[in-house]
Formats: structure tokens, C-alpha cells, sequence
């Protein structure tokens, strides 16, 4: 946008303008705002209005099929949260599939970010093919791994088998099933977070290596005592950004089964798909709102959780 | 960052529907060539559908259009009924994106009489009551409202049968005429004797059911009141007969006859081909998913006989007008044809819907099926539908039959205790309704 702005011929600075510069100056101040105004009509309307509204519903009793007659409940929608035996489920398996697939998943991004680093052959088209599988949609990528993890037709239990091992429930077993549900989205994001560690590594200056090279250290002690240390604002980053994602998450577990609930026993339901169910399985508006509210404030404590820690350890560092 | 997560997973999930519809519209052209097109037509008719309707399949859509210059019929359809139900209630709440033909399955036409008649059209409006002599009573006595509006024409019915293959019943031993095997499995508890003794003697993998959950829902079928009684009181968790059709699902699950598969799933799918399953319950819409799924390989090794314990009825289905559709008058005098006796004796013919129009049910009576060995099956499922009881129909029907399938996948796949899912059972029930 800023590149459309000098099409005006620019005035040489220190010369004053020609004209009365009042206008122009008066431009120069509101412009920027103008600029913006874009981005903050369009999450006015798209990002902080449904956010208002879904508090507002969250306060009623209201149903799909009748969405004019809304009765008051006051928080009575929370409370009855705290109660619901589904949603503690649904939280539960949310952290764990969180954790499950957020920490492989950062850990092989760094190995490989480490791996991308070095000089070999074909490195751009290398750094090219990890972010793939992050452009392929949500839905065709579940749906073929869907496929792999079938119980009596699936190329993983077949393989299974031919080491002996009997074939596993990837549907029903809950452990069984959140590793399934994971695997998609390590296989998703892993690419993604790499070429970001990869960028942060970029930025260390070579010079701390050389050093620490003379000092005599190996690659495996650069990589603990240079690497990871410069690149811990990048961490915190991806971190961030996965907890939010795996508080979300939705698309990976609806589409392994297909089953709103998460499998038979809400094995795998998270706190996206319970709020799915309630909302567009049973057609209670006023109960989904609440959950999709509690999940807000879910994100924001965990983030601001985060960013406490991180901020903390900077302390300490710098006080050393 | 995260709007915009959201947003690519909105987006990649409607890149999912838009490929599915149009992979759907890909298979079923090749049936009816040029009528996809809709260049020079006057008026675009869209129908929006769940399951197999086979109209498209049966050259009825091409017919109509023949029959009516200009008219140009577009169908979408979703295959699972939960994932077209919730569709439609989120864009009729919107009042955006409805078809002007909308399917409705039975066990939601009490919601839609009950819960949303302002919703659709009023078919009174156009003389739809002078169709009424031409449906079974109770079939045009569930679509209408409280003031008397008929909110939908009736399209077939699920009279129930067994659908068994019968090379799998001969490896294992046992008698493949249907007429015998129905004397054979008379009562549910011959049913089940005769998957003990096919379990014994099984070839390869093959189990004797698909599902404890489909064992469940063919024999509440069989039930006048199964979730509410007339008044419209919730009365599944005492009711007797409920109870009983759970027993004998749990007997079977820990018996270990079901193939322990998902109906409508993908592995479902597989396993019609596979043979992973001797017996299916067969309402007679299942007649065209089976040889769907089977192929023509199927033909010849699937057979039809009477369903243990008495006639029933699962499913069927209306065509309703929405309020909101752009071409209601024409939408009215579409499915007044589709539903017209003879176009439901055409169907039946080919895909194998049983017909709710009784002059239709009289027609087929005589026909037999050479998919599945040249079974009588206008007999089989006439006989079932005059039989079977005139179900009470209430506003959650579908929701709750998911909740108790679902209790009873747990005790056949996971091994939970009878008694611990049917309190999982009364959780769902009182979650989804809650």
C-alpha cells in the first residue's frame, strides 16, 4: 500500500512547498490511519463483531431451529460446562493431543531445520518440498491418512502384521487414535516450523561458531550451546503458535471418522469438535458459544502463560 | 494468525465439499449425459438429497425433462443423512443456499412438522390434497403440520428384510434357501443361534453382521413406540421393547458375531466387496447400496429372505418445498411426478426403493431382483410393509438412535460392560437433548 503513496511527485525535504502545505500536512497525519482502516474494517466486522455476538449467545438458551426465541440464562451455559463430563473429556483430550503432536513435531522441525542448514546439493529444492505437505488442505490429508489407519484394510496395520504385531484399533482405542489424530498434524506442520527455525538459525552470525569451533567445540555442542540458545526467541514463537493451533484443532479429528463425537466414546473429541457438536450436531447455539469462549480464554492464558516464562528466563539470563 | 487459521481450515474444508459435489456430479453424469447442462434452459429445478435416492440413476430426471421443455434438473447429494441434516438446519436458519427440492428422512419429519413448518412451503398451496388418496395413511399423516399443512410428498419406505450372501452361508454349512432360513430364524434368538453356528465355521475373517449398531436399529424398527410414545412423552429408557432389542445387540456384540464396522464409513464400504460379513439388515433402500458397493462381482451371490421377528419399517423418506426456494411452483410440480405412483414403481424396478404410494405397492408386488438370486422381493417387502407397525415419530428420533448405536459400538468393539454403556447411552441422550 505504501508503494501507491509517492505516486504524488515527492517534495524535496528541506524545500519548503510551494503551495500552503496545510492540507498536504493534515494528509500526512491521517494517512497512516487512513491506510489501516482497511485491515480494521474488515476485523471489525469479520473478527471483534462475531466475537461480541458469540458472548452475547453464550448467555442465552438458544436452539438452530428457533433462533428468534432466545431465554435468558445468565452464565447458566458455563456452569453447566463445569459439570459436563463430555467437555472435561474434550479438554483432556485436547492437551494430550496437543502435546502428542506439538512436541514431535518441534523437535523433528528443529533436527530438520538443522539438517537444511548445511551446504549439500538440491538444499532450495529440499527447503521447497518440507513446506508441502503444510499446502495441502486439512481434509486430503485426513482423509488419506484416514485410509493408511484403517483397522482391517490399512496399509499401516497390514504392515504391522508383517512384522508380527496383531493389527491395531486406530479408531477406537483412545491412545491408539489420538496417535493417529497426531500424526496429521505432525505431518502437516513439521515442514512449516522447520523452514522457521531455519530462518532463525540463518540469523546467527557465523562468527559464534567459528569461535566455539576454535574452542574446540564438536557440532553436536555448537548445535546446544550456539544454536538453540540464538534461536530461543524463534522457539517461543512456534511454540505460541502450535499451543493456539492444537487448542483449535478440528479438521484432523472430524474427518478421521467422520464422527462429530470424536469416535464412539468421544476418544478423540477435542474442544473445536465438541463445540461442532454442540452447535451443529444438537443445534444448541447458546452452548457452543460458551465453549467456543471458554476456548478464547483458554488461548489467552496459555499464551500469556508463555510469554511469562519466557520473560522470565531473559531475566535470569541477563542478570547472570 | 489464528483468524486466518481458521480461515484456511474453512476454506480447505469447503474445498472438500465443492470436490465431493463435484466428483458426485462426475459419476452420475455418465447415467444421463447432456441434462447437466443447463445452457438454453428456462428454469433450473435444484435438488438437494442425502443417501440414493436413484432418481438420477433411474432416468427419471432426463424424463422430466423431456416431458418438460425448458426445465433443467440439477441434484446434489450428501451420502451420510447426519451431514445433509445439519446443512440443511444451518441454511434454512440462514434463509440462504436451499435447493427449491429439499429430502427429508423420517425420522426428522416430526422436527420439520413439529419444530420448523413455517419453514416450507404449505403444499396445500399448490392442490396437493388431492393427492392424499394416492399415499398410505400414515406415511401422508406424519408430513402434516398442526394446522393441517401437508409440509411434503412421501417418496419410499424401509420395509424391512435380511440380505445374506449366500456363498459365504454354503462354506459354512448352512441352508442358503431364504424360505428355509426364515423358518430358520423365525425369532431373533434364531438368528443368533444360526451366527453361532456360521462363526464356527466361518471361511476366512468373515463375521455374521456388519454391525451390533444396524442389529439394533432393524429390530426397534419392528416397534410402534420406540423413543416417545403418542403423547410425545420420553419414554425410551423404560420402554420394554427397547430394552429387548438392546439385549439381543449385546448378545450378539459379545458373542462376538459383528464385524464391528460403522455403517456409512469408508471401511464399511470395503468390506461389502471384501465379504466381511455374512448378513445385513436390509431395509429396502439398502437394495441399491448393496449393489452399489458390491459391484456386478455381487451379483448372483446375495439373496433376500423375511426378517427374523416380524415386519418393520426403518426409514424412508419426503421431498419437501423450502419457503425459501427461488422456483417453489415448479419445485411442487416435480416432485409431485417423482412421487406419483407409477415414476415410485419405476424406481423400485430399478434401484430397489419400496414405494409409499399404494397403487405403486399393488404394481411391484410381482417383482423379483437378479442381483440377489431372483428373490421375490415385491412379495417380501409388500408383505413387511402392510405388516409393519405405524411408528410414533418424535423430534429427536435420529438423535438418540445415534446415542444408543453408539453405547453399543462401545460394548462390541471395546468390550465396555452392558451396564456401563447403557449409562453412557443415557448421558448422550441427555447431552443431545439438554
Amino acid at each position: 500500500m505504501t508503494l501507491t503513496a509517492p505516486q504524488a511527485p515527492a517534495p524535496p525535504p528541506a524545500a519548503p512547498p510551494p503551495r500552503p502545505g496545510t492540507a498536504r500536512r493534515a494528509w500526512r497525519t491521517v494517512s497512516p490511519y487512513a491506510y489501516l482502516a482497511p485491515f480494521f474494517t474488515l476485523f471489525a466486522a469479520f473478527g471483534l463483531f462475531p466475537l461480541l455476538y458469540t458472548a452475547f449467545v453464550s448467555l442465552y438458551r438458544v436452539e438452530l431451529q428457533s433462533p428468534g426465541d432466545m431465554e435468558w440464562r445468565g452464565l447458566g451455559n458455563y456452569t453447566a460446562l463445569l459439570g459436563d463430563e463430555y467437555f472435561w473429556v474434550a479438554l483432556r483430550n485436547t492437551f494430550t493431543i496437543g502435546v502428542l503432536s506439538t512436541v514431535p513435531q518441534l523437535v523433528m522441525a528443529l533436527g530438520l531445520a538443522h539438517l537444511l542448514n548445511y551446504r549439500m546439493r538440491g538444499r532450495t529444492f529440499l527447503r521447497t518440498a518440507v513446506l508441502l505437505p503444510y499446502a495441502t488442505s486439512v481434509a486430503a490429508a485426513t482423509l488419506v491418512f484416514a485410509q493408511l489407519f484403517g483397522r482391517d484394510f490399512g496399509l499401516i496395520n497390514y504392515g504391522l502384521g508383517l512384522v508380527g504385531i496383531d493389527p491395531v484399533d486406530w479408531q477406537n482405542d483412545t491412545v491408539a487414535s489420538q496417535i493417529a489424530v497426531s500424526t496429521v498434524v505432525i505431518w502437516r506442520w513439521t515442514g512449516y516450523n522447520a523452514l522457521i527455525y531455519l530462518a532463525g538459525m540463518q540469523s546467527i552470525p557465523d562468527e559464534l561458531y567459528e569461535a566455539a569451533a576454535m574452542d574446540g567445540a564438536s557440532r553436536w555442542r555448537q548445535f546446544f550451546h550456539v544454536t538453540l540458545p540464538g534461536l530461543r526467541p524463534t522457539i517461543l514463537f512456534t511454540v505460541i503458535v502450535s499451543t493456539i493451533g492444537a487448542t483449535q484443532l478440528f479438521g484432523e479429528p472430524l474427518l478421521l471418522e467422520g464422527s462429530i463425537s470424536g469416535g464412539i466414546s468421544h476418544q478423540y473429541q477435542t474442544l473445536g469438535l465438541y463445540m461442532y457438536e454442540q452447535g451443529w450436531g444438537f443445534f444448541h447455539l447458546g452452548r457452543a458459544a460458551a465453549i467456543a469462549w471458554v476456548m478464547f480464554l483458554l488461548i489467552v492464558v496459555l499464551v500469556g502463560l508463555n510469554a511469562l516464562i519466557a520473560r522470565r528466563r531473559s531475566r535470569k539470563e541477563a542478570g547472570r | 494468525m489464528s483468524i486466518a487459521r481458521a480461515a484456511r481450515r474453512t476454506a480447505a474444508r469447503l474445498g472438500a465439499v465443492v470436490l465431493t459435489g463435484a466428483l458426485l456430479a462426475a459419476c452420475g453424469s455418465s447415467t444421463d449425459g447432456a441434462s447437466e447442462d443447463g445452457a438454453g434452459g428456462e428454469v433450473t429445478i435444484t435438488v438437494d438429497l442425502f443417501g440414493s435416492f436413484g432418481y438420477k440413476e433411474a432416468g427419471l430426471y432426463a424424463e422430466y425433462e423431456k416431458l418438460h421443455p425448458g426445465v433443467t434438473i440439477k441434484q446434489t447429494d450428501t451420502e451420510d443423512e447426519a451431514d445433509y441434516w445439519k446443512s440443511l438446519q444451518t441454511r434454512l436458519a440462514g434463509g440462504g443456499g436451499l435447493a427449491d427440492v429439499q429430502g427429508i428422512e423420517v425420522g426428522r419429519i416430526a422436527s420439520v412438522t413439529q419444530q420448523q413448518a413455517e419453514r416450507f412451503e404449505d403444499l396445500k398451496k399448490y392442490g396437493a390434497d388431492s393427492l392424499e388418496d394416492q399415499f398410505a395413511p400414515a406415511k401422508w399423516a406424519a408430513a402434516t403440520g398442526k394446522g393441517g399443512e401437508v409440509l411434503g410428498l412421501g417418496t419410499d419406505v424401509g420395509p424391512e428384510a435380511l440380505c445374506y450372501r449366500t456363498d459365504l452361508f454354503k462354506q459354512a454349512g448352512l441352508p442358503t434357501d431364504r424360505e428355509e432360513l426364515a423358518k430358520k430364524w423365525a425369532t431373533w434368538d434364531g438368528y443368533l443361534e444360526l451366527g453361532k453356528q456360521y462363526k464356527a465355521k466361518a471361511p476366512g475373517k468373515s463375521a455374521w453382521i456388519d454391525s451390533v449398531g444396524s442389529l439394533y436399529s432393524i429390530m426397534i424398527g419392528q416397534e410402534k413406540e420406540r423413543y416417545y410414545d403418542a403423547s410425545g412423552k420420553l419414554i425410551w429408557e423404560d420402554n420394554p421393547a427397547l430394552r429387548t432389542a438392546w439385549d439381543h445387540a449385546v448378545e450378539a456384540a459379545q458373542g462376538g458375531l459383528s464385524a464391528k464396522l460403522d455403517q456409512w464409513s469408508p471401511q464399511w464400504n470395503q468390506a461389502f466387496a471384501a465379504g466381511s460379513f455374512a448378513t445385513i439388515p436390509c431395509p429396502a433402500w439398502m437394495l441399491g447400496y448393496i449393489k452399489g458397493q458390491a459391484g456386478e462381482a455381487g451379483k448372483g451371490k446375495w439373496d433376500v429372505a423375511t426378517l427374523p421377528g416380524g415386519a418393520g419399517n426403518w426409514g424412508g423418506s419426503y421431498l419437501a418445498v423450502p419457503r425459501a426456494a427461488k422456483h417453489k411452483k415448479e419445485a411442487y410440480e416435480l416432485i409431485k411426478w417423482l412421487t406419483a405412483p407409477e415414476q415410485q414403481t419405476r424406481l423400485f424396478e430399478k434401484q430397489g426403493n419400496f414405494p409409499s404410494a399404494t397403487g405403486a405397492i399393488e404394481k411391484v408386488a410381482g417383482a423379483k431382483d437378479a442381483f440377489f438370486s431372483g428373490a421375490p422381493t415385491g412379495k417380501i417387502f409388500g408383505d413387511a410393509a402392510k405388516a409393519a407397525p405405524v411408528q410414533v415419530l418424535g423430534v429427536h428420533d435420529q438423535n438418540i438412535a445415534q446415542q444408543i448405536t453408539n453405547a453399543l459400538s462401545e460394548v462390541e468393539r471395546k468390550g465396555t460392560s452392558p451396564e456401563k454403556a447403557w449409562s453412557n447411552a443415557r448421558k448422550g441422550v441427555e447431552n443431545t437433548i439438554g
